[in-house]
């Protein structure tokens, strides 16, 4: 069980660790027309300070919905979301979003969208100015700040919403298949830019993804859920050493990790 | 083709007016239709020129103007104020939107009468007739494009925190915009519609009552005239408002620009 459990019946107490996403027993039902649809069942997720946890699993399982529990977005059906040990009843403050879809106002130009977690939550202007354009020039778009999102392309867009996410400089960062409108190459350019954040700065990471080989290129730990109603199925740490880099995906651990996970959706 | 596609837009329509004011010319010299039937166009050029020169003209284009933008102004107001509140506030929607919708199918002008009697004769009438005409396009079309608002863009802002003023301001009220310059086209022929209406009724002055007054009369060139001031004052509004759409939703005329660039484009290679 849980570790709030094992503590509550006295055991010893080992090192608090601290955890910065926990999910309880968490399952969702959405409401339609046609009835209920199950999208998680009891699913039950640790997500410590500073761990990059990859969640991988077929189309429709339930990632999406697990990533809006974890931005409060969603209030589980039954069983309890938590951020950073407390309910996770409404959005959190320290935690970045990249969506599925791009999600940028049509209405405001690339540096201000980017801008936007500082407009709602009250950041001061001008270092946040400053931090728009270093962002904008690590996703490689400074030449666009002034452009609207309509005038960009797809995986353009997309990366405005990674910069967006991380304008803040938020502690937990939930990303969405935030790849998959990329090609290849600035799909790889990005995976090594976020672990280099990461490596930095020791975030948490809820990476959802459809690419088993950029699950074990970038997380701690990979967490496997079945077709819908979503299960957690499997939970698989991946030890390779950090930071990986192009020599990686090549390496012989890689491969075979990459293998058992396909294992899953044969 | 090749050489037709290089004048400037504003000719081609001009080409065709030009044209109807010549059949209307022939038309009425060859057959002999009395004036106050069909007037010949240089009568109703004379008494354009002259109403403008001696200054006889100008009260009645002042005060259908006031009417029509004063009514214009005010309606639209209300309208877009009302369906924020409703958009925007569950109690209201629950007291007020069923008895709003149940008005809307009230044809307004029938109104008229009533309001001459509440509000008189003079120009104060023809513009409450006017705000309840303007009213109902702005209501309806503020709530639907408040409630156009894509869910996701929403849960978007929300999941940085953001506030129900922030998603108010940056997010419904930009998503709803095109809709709300929707009614603002349809109500700003509508206010010209009422305000004339109102005039026809019962009053003494304005170009609706010039028109109404001239019938009486059989003077048919009067009539003409003041159909084609309206008609002038008319395509004016309506290109202002479109002017202001174009300018204020930008991010929407974009995609609809390079969209007609394209299909111009396409229609090309036919003819080729
Ligand atoms: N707003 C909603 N209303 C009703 N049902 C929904 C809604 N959102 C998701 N669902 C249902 O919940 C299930 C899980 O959806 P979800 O978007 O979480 O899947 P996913 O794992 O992210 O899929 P994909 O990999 O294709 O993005 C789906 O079967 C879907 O039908
Ligand atoms: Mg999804």
């Amino acid at each position: 069980m849980t570790a709030a459990n094992g503590r509550a019946v006295g055991g010893p107490v080992l090192e608090p660790v601290p955890v910065a996403f926990t999910a309880e027993n968490v399952s969702v039902c959405y409401q339609t027309r046609k009835g209920a649809i199950e999208a998680l069942r009891d699913i039950n997720l640790d997500i410590m300070q500073g761990e990059f946890v990859a969640v991988l699993g077929p189309s429709g399982c339930g990632k999406s919905t697990l990533m809006k529990i974890a931005a409060g977005l969603i209030i589980p059906t039954s069983g309890r979301a938590t951020l950073a040990g407390k309910p996770l009843d409404r959005p959190g403050r320290d935690v970045g979003v990249a969506f599925q879809k791009p999600n940028l106002l049509p209405w405001k130009s690339v540096f201000d969208n980017v801008m936007l977690p500082a407009l709602t939550l009250g950041l001061p202007r001008a270092p946040a100015e400053r931090r728009a354009m270093e962002l904008l020039a690590l996703v490689g778009l400074s030449a666009f700040s002034a452009n609207y999102p309509a005038e960009l392309s797809g995986g353009m867009q997309q990366r405005v919403g990674i910069a967006r996410m991380l304008l803040h400089d938020p502690q937990l960062l939930l990303m969405d298949e935030p790849f998959a409108a990329l090609d290849a190459m600035t799909r790889e350019t990005l995976a090594l830019e976020l672990q280099r954040i990461w490596l930095g700065q020791r975030k948490s990471v809820l990476f959802i993804t459809h690419s088993i080989q950029e699950a074990v290129f970038l997380a701690d730990r990979v967490i496997v859920m079945s077709s819908r109603p979503g299960r957690v199925i499997d939970d698989v740490p991946i030890t390779l050493a950090r930071p990986r880099n192009t020599d990686t995906l090549s390496s012989a651990p890689f491969g075979d990790a990459c293998r058992y996970l396909r294992g899953h959706f044969q | 083709m090749k050489y037709l596609a290089a004048l400037p837009a504003f000719i081609y329509p001009l080409v065709s007016l030009s044209a109807i004011v010549g059949i209307w010319f022939a038309a009425v010299r060859l057959f002999v239709i009395p004036d106050y039937l069909l007037p010949p166009p240089w009568q109703v050029f004379d008494l354009l020129v002259n109403g403008f020169v001696d200054g006889a003209l100008w009260p009645h284009i002042g005060a259908t103007l006031v009417e029509t933008l004063g009514g214009y102004v005010v309606g639209s107001a209300l309208g877009i104020g009302l369906g924020v509140l409703l958009a925007e506030s569950k109690m209201f929607e629950r007291f007020l939107l069923p008895l709003l919708t149940g008005l809307q199918a009230v044809p307004k002008v029938a109104l008229g009468p009533i309001i001459l009697v509440w509000c008189g004769y003079g120009v104060a009438s023809k513009i409450v007739l006017v705000v309840l005409v303007c009213f109902f396009p702005l209501f309806i079309n503020t709530i639907n494009g408040l409630r156009r608002a894509d869910e996701d863009l929403l849960d978007a802002c929300r999941a940085f925190s953001a506030s129900r003023a922030f998603l108010f301001l940056h997010v419904k009220l930009p998503s709803a915009a095109s809709e709300i310059f929707g009614g603002l086209q349809i109500g700003i022929s509508l206010a010209l519609i009422g305000a004339v209406v109102g005039e026809f009724l019962s009053s003494q002055r304005g170009l609706g009552y010039l028109v109404s007054s001239a019938s009486v009369n059989m003077s048919g060139a009067t009539m003409v005239e003041g159909v084609l001031l309206l008609a002038v004052i008319g395509m004016c509004g309506a290109q202002m408002v479109r002017t202001l759409h174009r300018h204020v939703v930008f991010w929407e005329s974009r995609e609809t620009r390079t969209e007609s660039r394209r299909r111009r484009g396409k229609m090309m290679v036919w003819e080729g």
